[in-house]
């Protein structure tokens, strides 16, 4: 392993997304974001839906992580997530096909399971803004 | 004695019987590879959500989670994992034999038994025999995803913190190879008591934890479920396939056989007519010759 570089490893059950050697790792957690440097110390969280992103060299790869959990060690961040996809993988279209269907339930809200409405909202827009957020570029 | 058209019709029968199995079975072929591969996919995940519970169950002393909490048994509850369509061979049949025969055991040592399923005939079996399912999820077969996995795991996993049952158990094909499936029955619920990693194995980290250990541990158990549902679904997907397989391969040979027998059948009667025409010819000529 390269001196003052992170191994970063995304696992779902759909295969291992990424591993990769990398400089930096930001990523949302449950309780607020959080950078990884290497050396950082021993940690483990969960991930909420969010956005994760690895910088390696002067490039910066991003990925939308759907709930994960994440073990931090002085050189290794392995991911669990029950999906990641990359940035550029993100399927906009389908994000709104989606937003809308959820944002529909909840306006009916009858007899719905609320919190799972609400989370496919969340997925979606946090797809898009990662889309969104990689064409601005 | 059927004639010679009638012969040549059958033979076009099964010809196009035996060019449709054979075309089904190429098609059972390249989804079993799609369901193996999506297998091998998932095991890393497994893998290593194996370890982060065993490193978790290791540090957290004492700790216990209702999923692994075992209760007394009363109700037990059989989930069974068939296909939704047929053309396997004795694929569903096994599965569901061996869970009624499950079932019937389980009763006949005083347990109170609730079925479910996964798959359109396990459905149609239990609805024929007037048995009524908890629950049942149709038409996943062929398209699994890992949603449907988290589905199916919520719904146990809700029935069976509210104590409607207190176990719950798997009925599924396990795949061993291409000609060979093997009928598993498992205890999904409550979970089998993780493994303690042993100390050498892994790194042993002083861990900040965030939110805390306790409930990173109780959002790990439940994926730990789900982990096992979709394996099962993965599993009893790449057998039926592969079941599917052999049951168009066989299908194939059948017909081929048939065919050869028929072909030796019309051509006797071809000649049979022929010789039957030269006679009459040669009986004419004779005639005139008189």
């Amino acid at each position: 392993m390269a001196e003052g570089k992170l191994l970063l490893e995304i696992v779902t059950p759909q295969g291992l997304i990424f591993s990769q050697e990398v400089d930096e790792v930001t990523a949302a957690g449950t309780e607020g974001e959080f950078g990884v440097l290497p050396g950082h110390v021993p940690f483990v969280t969960t991930l909420k839906i969010g956005m994760l992103a690895c910088k390696v060299g002067s490039e910066t790869k991003i990925f939308f992580v759907n709930w994960g959990y994440a073990e931090i060690g002085p050189e290794k961040v392995l991911i669990l997530a029950d999906s990641a996809e990359r940035s550029d993988e993100i399927d906009v279209e389908r994000a709104k096909a989606a937003m809308k269907r959820a944002e529909e339930r909840l306006q009916k809200a009858a007899d719905i399971d609320f919190a799972r409405a609400e989370s496919a909202v969340e997925r979606a827009v946090t797809r898009i803004q990662i889309a969104d957020l990689r064409r601005a570029k | 004695m059927a004639t010679l058209r009638d012969i040549k019709r059958r033979i076009k029968a099964v010809q196009s019987t035996s060019k449709i199995t054979k075309a089904m079975k190429m098609v059972a072929a390249s989804k079993f590879r799609r369901a193996q591969q999506r297998m091998f996919e998932m095991r890393p995940y497994a893998d290593r959500m194996n370890g982060v519970l065993s490193g978790l169950a290791g540090s957290a002393e004492g700790e216990t989670h209702p999923l692994l909490a075992v209760r007394p048994r009363r109700k037990v509850e059989i989930l069974v994992l068939t296909s939704d369509r047929g053309l396997c061979g004795a694929f569903n049949a096994n599965i569901l034999k061996a869970a009624t025969r499950h079932a019937a055991e389980l009763r006949a040592e005083g347990f109170e038994v609730v079925m479910s399923s996964v798959g359109r005939k396990a459905r149609d079996f239990f609805k024929r025999r007037g048995i009524s399912l908890r629950n049942s999820w149709v038409g996943i077969s062929g398209k699994i995803s890992y949603a449907n996995a988290q589905e199916i795991a919520g719904d146990i996993i809700a029935t069976y913190t509210e104590e409607a049952v207190d176990e719950v158990i798997l009925v599924y094909n396990e795949f061993k190879s291409v000609v060979a499936q093997k009928v598993v029955i498992a205890r999904l619920l409550p979970l089998a008591p993780i493994e303690t990693a042993e100390e050498d194995t892994l790194p042993v980290y002083n861990f900040i934890y965030e939110p805390s250990m306790k409930g990173i541990f109780e959002q790990l158990v439940p994926k730990n479920v789900e982990i096992q549902v979709f394996r099962a679904l993965l599993e009893s997907q790449a057998s039926e396939e592969a079941a599917r397989m052999s049951a168009m391969e066989n299908a194939t040979k059948a017909a081929n056989e048939m065919i050869g027998s028929l072909t030796l059948q019309y051509n006797k009667a071809r000649q049979a007519s022929i010789t039957k025409e030269l006679m009459d010819i040669v009986g004419g000529v004779e005639a005139l010759k008189g």
